[in-house]
Formats: C-alpha cells, structure tokens, sequence
C-alpha cells in the first residue's frame, strides 16, 4: 500500500497493460483502483461483462479481450479512475481521460500532459470531446500523444495562449 | 481561470449559482451588495471581510470558522438582536450588522493591543492558576469578562403574543440530511404519521456541498454527485402526503415524550411515538499556534461558502488532514479555480481514498504525510503556515520546517457526532474513537437504550452519506414495525436492509466502523 504514502501509483502496483497487439485493435479501458473501497459502478455499468469484481469492495479487474471500448464505465466512474488506451495505425497513441475542469476543452485544443505526479510530461492535441452537458458535468477528452506516453499520462491542462 | 466577480464565482464546471436580487446591508454603517439567498456571513465574507469578531478576553481577531451554525466564531448584532449566528442568517434588504466585543468593532478595535502586550506578562488562561487569593482571582475574572462583554441587550422588546402548535405524530425526525430523509421516506411509506425538522432553510443536511460522484454500487445510486442525491431524496420525500415537513425548525429538547422545536418564531409541542434523532456531525478543530487566525476555516465551512454560496474563499489554502473531506475539499478548490498549496497529514499514510488522492496529485498538488502543521502566520489573516515532518513518536523533526504560502488554511481532521439531544434525553453514551466520539449504544435496528429513540447516520458514528441512508432506512423501518404498521413487507424489508448494510461495511473501510459498533451495541434485542 505504499501509494498511499505517495497519491500516486507506481507502475508495479497497477495492473499490468493489455498487450500491445490488444492496443492496436480499439480502445480499452485501464483502470487505476487498487485499492478495496465499497465501490461498483463501473463493474455495474460493463455491458460487456468484462470488469471482474465478485464484492462491492473489491477492486476492479478488467478483462481486456471482452472490453468492447464502449466507455460506459469511464462515464460513471466517480474516482476518475478509468482512462481509455489506445495506439492507432498512424504511429501516435491515445488516452481518454475525465475531465471537469474550466475551461472547458475542445477538439483541437492544444494540452499540457501530466503524469501521476503532476509533472508535465509533453503535449498533446484533444481530438474528441464528449460535452459536460451530456454527462452530467463530466466531459470526456481523448487526447493524441506520442505512443509511448500513453502509460503515464493521466490528467491535462489547457495551454495558455 | 474561473471567473470570478465581487469574491463570487460566475461560472464553475459542476455548478450553477441562481443569485437572488440584489439587496444591500449596512455592516457597521456601511453599505455592502449581497444578494436573496445569501446568508450574512457569506456576503460579508464576499465583500472582503474576515474579521467577524474577537475573542471575549484577549480581543483576538476571529473569523468565521464552520458555516453552519456550530462554532459561535460569527456571532453579531443584527438589527438589534445580539449574539446572532451571521451564517445561519439570511440578508434582508436593509438590514443592520454589528460587530460585538470590540471597539469601536472588530474589525478595528483598539482593544486588539491587549493580545500582543498582554500575553507577556499575564499569559491566557494564567488568571486561573496566577492568584492564590480566591475572592481576588474571581474578583479578576469577572472584571475581565464584564470588559470582554458579550454584545448589549437587544433593543427590542417582547411583544407578548408568542405562537404556539402542539403536534402529534407517529414518528419524528430530527434533521434533514440524507439519514433524515431516508428515516422518513421508509416511516412513511409504510402509512407512519411523520413529522421531519431541519434547521435549515433547505434539506440535504452536508450533502448540498457534496459536488462529486458518490460511491457505493449503482443501487445506492453511486456515480450520483451529492447534490443530485440530495434532490432525489427530497423528491420521493415530497411524493408521500403523510410526511409533514418543516424546515428553519430547530428541536432543543427531548423531554420524555415530549420534543421542544423553535418553528422560525413558533413554539412547537411534538408529542411523537418514535424519535429518530439524525442530526449529523460538527466539524472538529486541531491544536497549533495561531488557530484562532481568520482565514482558519474548517474543510466543510470552506465547502459550504464555496459550493452552495459559491463565493471564493482565497486564492491559495493549505489543507490539514487527508481523509476524504480533506481530498474532496481539495478537489473541488481546483475546480472552483483555487490553488491548493499542499495537503498535509500526520498519519504516514493517506486516510482517505486513494482514487481520491490520486485525483488531485495528477493535478500537481503535494501530498505530505507524516506531517503536521506548526504555526498559521499572520496578524489579522492568514498570509502562510508553516508545516514539519514528524518522527515516530509524533514530535515534529528540528530542521524540517517548511514554509507554505497561502491565504487560507481548512482544518479536515474529523467530525464529532452532534449528540447533545441524545445526552439530554438520557440515552446511554459511549466514548468510541472509531465512530468519531460520543455516540448512543444503540440495537442493531438502531434503537438507543431510550425505548423509541432511535439513531442514524453521523449522529450515530461518523460514517459516509451511503450508510447514512441505509441506516436511515433501517431506524424508520423499524420504527414503524414497533408501531404495528407496514406488516410483513416491512419485516421483510428490514431484513433486506440489515443485509445490504452488511455487504456494503464489508471492506477494510467498514472494518473500523464495526469494530467501533461492536463496542456501543446494546445487548437488549428487540426481535422482529
Ligand atoms: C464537510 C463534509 C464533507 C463530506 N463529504 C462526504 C463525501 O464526499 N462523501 C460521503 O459519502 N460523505 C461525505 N460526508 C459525510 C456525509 O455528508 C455525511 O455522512 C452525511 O451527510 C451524514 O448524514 P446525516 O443525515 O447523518 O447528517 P447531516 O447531513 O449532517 O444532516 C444533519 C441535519 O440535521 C440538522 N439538525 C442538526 N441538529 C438539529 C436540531 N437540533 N434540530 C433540527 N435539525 C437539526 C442539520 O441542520 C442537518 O441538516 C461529508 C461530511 C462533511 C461534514
Ligand atoms: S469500456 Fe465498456 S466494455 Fe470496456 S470495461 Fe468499460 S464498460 Fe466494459
Ligand atoms: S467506479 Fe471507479 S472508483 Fe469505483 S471501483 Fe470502479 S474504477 Fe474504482
Ligand atoms: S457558527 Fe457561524 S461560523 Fe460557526
């Protein structure tokens, strides 16, 4: 339990990362909860029965081969705790991220990428947005990076023009 | 950036501010804009002033500290009437505000000169053990609080018409928050005569500060930001004709089968057949050079002036304590655009959630732990702290001191049930630190020893809003099963609920509140 020592996880108290191969294929989703808290909406929301969780306080296990990527989960997820991955044909990756702060952000806005940490880790470009509005005040942000960063990066902050 | 214009935010992600009309108080003559809706406290604080008033003897400098009417830190005169909570009170337009206990207010007052000199050669308290000579030392000590003064008497006269309601009921519940109401939705149901109170001028007790996605599974309407829940409680509150509900209605006393209740200036006679007594918790404070400094705020008097008031409270705050007040707190700050310097914690690990933790560490804020806070600097506000590490033995560590730069500091180091009616009433009282504090034994169908009084949510253990509903439910249940009401389906949901409560405290978070329950369940068992 040495993240909590920390707020943030290190790599060897998360779940390992799908397969590259299962990376390229669509997006899917990751989850950072390792710790047991009376939680279940994400296991609730799966229509894919792919988040294993036999107790309310277990932490979710995801079973990248059934994850269809449907994003129902990242949706509800209250500990914001749910990021999308994906690596695309063209070289580049992808992280879908929850995000509710002001300013709002748009497809094309340009972001500071953040690790675990807080530290700016690159650049990267929004291109796909679900609006607040339609998820009760949380917005969906898929954000281009590099392919490698897509380990990492789990926050993002407008670049001040 | 968020907007923000006369110290009240404009836009939020989560939030929208409905002000009400514009109107204007006078806060010791001078005019200040607040707006319908706003409480006193809240405009003033708006309006740039942290000084609410100053402490009786030393004439330190005070400022607001919980918000909802716990603290007395707020007390003024408001249009005549002394010693008046100003942030349980709503502006009026015109409405006259004075500071007490100061000269010529608070805000400047001459007498603040006592603090600084004073303290040298007759240090606080020191009048208690300095003079050995009995009739001198009282003899002192009513001089000193005669100087001190506690506001002047109102102005006002009795006008000799007081009014008067007797109310019978099946089952009253004292508060309104998410135990209150759940109490009162399942007494209700089931055709139970319910009568619910809340002091406040709005139900939802500490859930209309709660902007975040709740916990729990779907059934507990988990991924439901506080707020909202709120609202659906009070929905399916409002559905049920046989619940009377009265609001700014405030219960002092439970005099065997009789309950006293002030109805904003009505005298209310409750003579109910069950009592469940809901009414939540009080934010604790913690021991540090210059605590008493305006700009000191507890987690949840900084949440309730930013997210229901939606009034900015600095632009830099320092957090004590990492439970989930403290992370969420932190949060939400970021998301009304105010920067949080850092989180510190004495325990050498995080006490609240790690998702919750990790929300705010990606956004760059510094969590220390095996830390505390020294000092608060500063001569009439907060201008910084000062924080150390703490060895194994929790002394701070010589050379570890940090200075942190900020405006503001939230104390989010616990709560303590608000068990005073319970105390009154003679119900049996534990001390058990795992639920908080003082709290009832109670049955397992949350039954204090006092036949017919029963308790749920933080009055009971300080727990979450989830259980609070759930036990809510299990105190209304059966209440109205004592009441021969609701037949079968009740004792069948009684059980269903009993169960639901069982699986949801069954992780390493709900170890600690049943082992603190194990230590105040009353061995009498009233079987269904
Ligand atoms: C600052 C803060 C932050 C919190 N954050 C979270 C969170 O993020 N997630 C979570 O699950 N839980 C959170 N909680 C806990 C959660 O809000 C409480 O556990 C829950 O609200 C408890 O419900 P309750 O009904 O027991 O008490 P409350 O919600 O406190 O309601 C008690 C009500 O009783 C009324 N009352 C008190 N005395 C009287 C009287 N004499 N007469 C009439 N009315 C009276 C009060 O006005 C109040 O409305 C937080 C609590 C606090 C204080
Ligand atoms: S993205 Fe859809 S399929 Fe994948 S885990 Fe989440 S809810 Fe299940
Ligand atoms: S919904 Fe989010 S916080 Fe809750 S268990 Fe799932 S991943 Fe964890
Ligand atoms: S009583 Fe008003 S701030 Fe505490």
């Amino acid at each position: 339990m040495k993240y909590l020592e920390r707020g943030y996880a290190e790599l060897d108290e998360l779940p390992p990362f799908p397969s590259e191969e299962r990376l390229k294929k669509k997006p899917v989703a990751y989850i950072e909860c390792p710790q047991p808290i009376p939680c279940s909406p994400c296991y609730e929301a799966c229509p894919a029965n792919a988040i294993k969780m036999e107790n309310i306080n277990d932490p979710p296990v995801v079973n990248y081969e059934k994850c269809t990527g449907c994003m129902n989960c990242i949706r509800v997820c209250p500990g914001l705790a749910i990021f999308m991955l994906r690596l695309r044909e063209d070289g580049k990756g992808e992280v879908t991220l929850q995000y509710e702060l002001l300013p709002w952000l748009k497809k094309g806005d340009k972001v500071e990428l953040l690790n675990r940490k807080g530290e700016v880790v690159g650049i990267g470009i929004v291109n796909w947005v679900l609006p607040p509005e339609r998820n009760d005040q949380t917005s969906l942000v898929r954000v281009e990076m590099d392919t490698k960063l897509i380990y990492e990066v789990r926050a993002v902050r407008k670049v001040k023009e | 950036m968020v907007k923000v214009v006369d110290g009240r935010l404009v836009e939020h992600p989560i939030l929208k501010f409905n002000r009400g009309k514009e109107v204007t108080i006078y806060f010791n003559g001078k005019p200040i804009k607040a707006y319908e809706g706003e409480t006193v406290a809240a405009a003033l604080y708006a309006s740039g002033v942290r000084i609410f008033s100053r402490s009786f003897r030393w004439h330190r400098p005070r400022g607001f500290f919980c918000a909802i009417g716990k603290c007395s830190a707020c007390m003024m005169e408001v249009d005549g009437i002394p010693n008046v909570r100003t942030c349980k009170v709503y502006v009026r337009d015109g409405m006259q505000i004075k500071t007490q206990s100061g000269f010529p207010n608070a805000e400047k007052d001459f007498f603040g000169v006592m603090d600084k000199l004073i303290d040298r050669i007759f240090p606080h308290g020191s009048q208690y053990t300095k003079f050995n000579n009995k009739i001198f030392r009282e003899m002192l000590i009513s001089r000193l609080r005669s100087f001190a003064g506690f506001g002047n008497a109102p102005k006002v006269e009795f006008s000799g018409n007081a009014d008067y309601e007797e109310i019978e009921c099946d089952v009253l519940v004292i508060g309104g928050g998410p135990a209150g109401m759940s109490a009162a939705i399942n007494a209700g149901k089931y055709g139970a005569k319910v009568l619910l109170i809340d002091e406040n001028p709005n139900l939802g007790g500490q859930l209309v500060k709660q902007t975040h996605r709740f916990f729990g599974s779907a059934k507990h309407r988990a991924g439901t930001r506080g707020i909202k829940i709120a609202k659906i409680l009070e929905e399916e509150l409002r559905k049920i004709p046989n619940v009377d509900i009265r609001l700014e209605t405030k219960a002092f006393g439970i005099y065997g089968k009789i309950v006293g209740a002030v109805e904003k200036s009505k005298l209310l006679r409750i003579i109910p057949k069950k009592i469940v007594v809901v009414t939540g918790a009080y934010e604790r404070t913690l021991i540090f050079e210059n605590n008493d400094l305006p700009g000191v705020y507890g987690a949840g008097g900084v949440q309730t002036l930013m997210n229901v008031y939606g009034i900015k409270p600095g632009n830099r705050g320092l957090i004590v304590g990492s439970g989930n007040v403290g992370l969420i707190l932190s949060y939400q700050l970021l998301q009304a655009g105010v920067e949080v310097a850092a989180i510190v914690e004495a325990m050498p690990r995080i006490g609240g959630y790690f998702v919750h933790a990790a929300k705010v560490r990606r956004l760059g804020v510094p969590i220390y732990v095996r830390h505390t806070i020294i000092r608060a600097i500063g001569k009439d506000h907060v201008r910084g702290a000062v924080i150390a590490q703490l060895d194994d033995k929790w002394r701070p560590i010589p050379g570890s001191e940090k200075k942190i730069d900020c405006d503001f500091i939230c104390v989010a180091v616990g709560l303590s049930p608000t068990h005073e009616l319970l105390y009154q009433a003679g119900c049996k009282m534990k001390f058990v630190p795992e639920l908080g504090g003082l709290v009832p034994l109670r049955t397992k169908f949350n039954e204090t020893s006092v036949e017919g009084i029963y308790v749920a949510g933080d009055v009971a253990g300080i727990e979450e809003a989830t259980s609070a509903i759930m036990n809510g439910r299990i105190a209304g249940i059966h209440a109205v099963i004592a009441l021969g009401l609701g037949g079968e389906m009740a004792k069948k949901e009684l059980k269903e609920s009993l169960r639901d409560l069982e699986e949801f405290r069954a992780g390493p978070f709900g170890e600690r509140i049943i082992c603190g329950i194990e230590k105040c369940i009353l061995a009498k068992e009233v079987e269904i």
